[in-house]
């Protein structure tokens, strides 16, 4: 049957599965957009193409489903930029597909043309420019694959606006046909029994967790691997959730504001585990002091993150899902006890740093501490929420307080650091998880950087809970300025006319406001029963730190424990 | 530490783009790439000499590299047994005055003359770098008005193909 370009892009989502789509129309994309109309096909109208993009990355994270957004030619395109960078780095599967100038206009400078394949070349694991209606249903096959399998990340599909117009008689292929792409499953099963005699030899083990276990949806085989080792575990900000924030074992988020035992553990193990991290700067610090003592065995399935950062003892490279099951059956299989794997002498010292140095407040009394916060929700949500953050002191405050339950539960950005992710982000997962309750935690000044959603959010009707944490700073610069500019606060205060309760009511979100801690508890739960989305304006004093730190090129072991006040 | 890869990849428009930017991104120390198609039509063969510090990162090139979609293989072919050269054109000056002793010099280096004029002359010489860059220093006392140089191509000796190393 013959069939427009933009129904050959409406057959192939629906052949992916594809449930629904973000996006924002324009020039370039009207006939996919006609073709939206006439198939009813499932679409959510954000305000502005970033938030389209981060709704997408939302969806993608909450489920491991592949998200899609739609945008149009030149600026359209170049608005998705920050969210595919934020995926890219997060490696998250997401499909972005943007319009683009007629054919013969390519290369012209013609009205909203903007080379996005060049843009995004650094940002995509691979992306497309169609200009033949006969590659369309080939790429779009190719697109989902490549986003979705192996390591995962953002594809970008720059379709000009005559294959929109263009018919062609459809047939989806079954099968992809890529001479360079190879999708590891299965590595080297040998390296695992390395591992093992590395693990018996161990004095001071720890497992270092990161966001690869909430990739893969390999929670269970994590907590499969502690179940029977007893190892003290150690997360990335990515890892967090992939076991309960709250279990014996977890000795909390490792890196600049890591806990100070998961920080003491790293600097003193003598074997580190790492299961799908990339040893990222804010977990290192300096490279050369990280882990110094430790044989680091790393399991990725992205053979370039072995040896990129930290230089690996013994590498499994292949998918968590088949080599942590592996792992686990030939531990089993060893006559070792919990004890013996553990070692009851180190077990006992990184329990004595969890219970010597808890996390700490540098408030004086009087005030809300953020951290209170978080801990309240937490403990209404009962660790069952989907949390969403934006990027700053709230972010960290919540890493550290909330006590995460399940993977794919915190959605955050963590490798990009996008202020102004959360906001679509928490959109694109209640979409997708209509049952869940969102919540984001948000700044004062997050929730400027993408506050146009709050429309999107309510004409939608989506019940997501938002907490504005807001201390009138740029809380993380203000910190930075405290800490080591001298308490030169150059352009970090936010104070001024802004009312984000009104902000959030002028746009159909109920607003609430907390001035004094009495108020807190009550606030916090009226919010979570309301049905629909909410604001919740909470002031907070503004010179509260995220602690403990490490300043940037210490070692994990010299922390700052106490804030500088003032 | 220099090495030489011989990287095929799929004839597809913007594989040249991925590459250049993936180089430029990682800040990889490229000294020489050089692109041109193969015995097989949808396979281009692009030599690239590389600068590294050390093996690992070398490692973490091939394996950067290797993540693009439309590279198909990577071989390294600085241990192997092969054969290297670069083609550079030198347009020098010369008069009748010293034509022929910049005749004796090319032929000394085994190079050719293509073009003549009564102000120039255009030599060729194909090699390894490192007699091109001889050649060049003995002209620069004619005057060299312009060096255009293709960067190093490699094959190995023997029966195997890279695509098979």
């Amino acid at each position: 049957m013959k069939m427009l370009g933009a129904e050959v892009v409406i057959e192939c989502l629906k052949a992916e599965e594809v449930d629904i789509v973000f996006g924002y129309p324009g020039g370039a994309v009207l006939t996919l957009y006609d073709a939206l109309f006439k198939t009813d096909f499932p679409h959510i109208l954000t305000r502005h193409e970033q938030g389209a993009v981060h709704a997408a990355d939302g969806y993608a994270r909450a489920t491991g489903k592949t998200g899609v957004c739609f945008a149009t030619s030149g600026p359209g395109g170049t608005n998705l930029v920050t969210g595919i960078a934020t995926a890219y780095m997060d490696s998250i599967p997401l499909v972005a597909i943007t319009g683009q100038v007629g054919v013969s206009l390519i290369g012209k400078d013609s009205f909203q043309e903007a080379d996005i394949c060049g843009i995004t070349t650094p940002i995509t694991k691979h992306n497309y420019l169609v200009k033949k209606i006969q590659d369309l249903p080939c790429v779009m096959k190719e697109a989902f694959y490549i986003a979705r399998t192996g390591r995962p990340g953002p594809v970008l599909i720059d379709i000009s606006k005559d294959v929109f117009n263009d018919t062609l008689d459809f047939v989806y292929p079954e099968t992809v046909c890529l001479r360079g792409y190879r999708s590891l499953f299965a590595g080297d099963s040998s390296q695992i029994d390395l591992v093992i005699e590395a693990l018996e030899k161990a004095e001071k083990p720890v497992i270092f967790v990161g966001g690869g276990v909430n990739i893969s949806g390999t929670s269970q085989d994590v907590r499969k691997l502690i179940n029977l080792t007893g190892i003290p575990v150690i997360s990335s900000l990515m890892g967090l959730g992939c076991i309960p924030s709250d279990a014996p074992e977890h000795l909390g988020m490792v890196g600049m504001h890591g806990t100070y035992a998961a920080n003491m553990a790293t600097i003193d193990c003598d074997l580190l585990m790492g299961i799908g991290v990339r040893f990222d700067d804010r977990v290192t610090s300096l490279v050369q002091n990280f882990a110094p003592k430790a044989t680091i065995i790393h399991f990725d399935i992205d053979p370039a993150e072995v040896n990129k950062n930290v230089r690996a003892d013994l590498k499994v490279i292949g998918d968590l899902r088949w080599s942590l099951p592996l792992l686990c059956e030939k531990i089993a299989e060893r006559n070792v006890t919990k004890k013996q794997w553990a070692r009851a002498e180190w077990v006992g010292l990184v329990q004595e740093w969890k219970r010597e140095k808890p996390l700490a407040s540098s408030l004086p009394a009087g005030g809300i501490r953020p951290q209170t916060v978080i801990e309240k929700v937490s403990e209404l949500t009962q660790g069952e929420a989907i949390i969403v953050t934006d990027v700053g002191q709230h972010q960290m405050w919540t890493a550290q307080s909330y006590n995460f339950n399940t993977q794919r539960s915190f959605l955050t950005s963590g490798g990009l650091g996008t202020m102004g992710y959360g906001l679509p982000a928490a959109i694109g997962a209640q979409i997708t998880l209509p049952e869940k309750n969102v919540i984001l935690f948000t700044g004062d000044g997050s929730i400027m950087m993408n506050c146009q959603e709050l429309a999107t959010l309510a004409d939608n009707g989506l019940p997501v809970k938002i907490i504005v944490m807001n201390n009138q700073v740029l809380g993380m610069v203000n910190q930075w300025q405290r800490m080591f500019y001298g308490k030169r606060y150059s352009y970090s205060s936010t104070k001024g006319c802004t009312d984000f309760v009104k902000l959030a009511e002028a746009m159909g979100v109920a607003g609430l406001r907390v001035t004094k801690p009495e108020e807190l508890n009550t606030v916090l739960e009226k919010a979570l029963k309301m049905e629909g989305p909410v604001l919740v304006d909470i002031l907070l004093p503004e010179t509260e730190d995220v602690l403990p730190m490490v300043a940037p090129g210490g070692r994990l072991d010299q922390m700052v424990l106490r804030g500088i006040i003032g | 530490m220099k090495y030489t890869l011989a990287v095929l990849v799929e004839n597809r428009p913007g594989v040249l783009t991925h590459i250049s930017g993936l180089i430029s991104r990682r800040a990889f120390n490229i000294e020489s790439i050089a692109a041109g198609p193969t015995e097989e039509v949808d396979t281009t063969r692009i030599t690239i000499g590389v600068e590294v510090e050390d093996e690992f990162e070398l490692e973490q090139v091939v394996n950067q590299l290797s993540k693009l979609v439309n590279v198909i293989k990577i071989a390294n072919i600085t241990y192997v047994d092969s054969i290297q050269r670069e083609l550079a054109l030198i347009k020098v000056r010369a008069n009748k005055a010293n034509r022929s002793d910049l005749v004796d010099v090319v032929e000394i280096f085994r190079a050719k003359i293509v073009d003549v004029n009564r102000e120039t002359l255009v030599v060729e010489l194909s090699g390894e770098e490192s007699k091109i860059d001889a050649l060049c220093e003995v002209l620069t006392d004619f005057g060299i008005l312009e060096i255009v140089r293709t960067g190093r191509i490699a094959i190995s000796r023997g029966p195997v193909p890279a695509k098979d190393m």
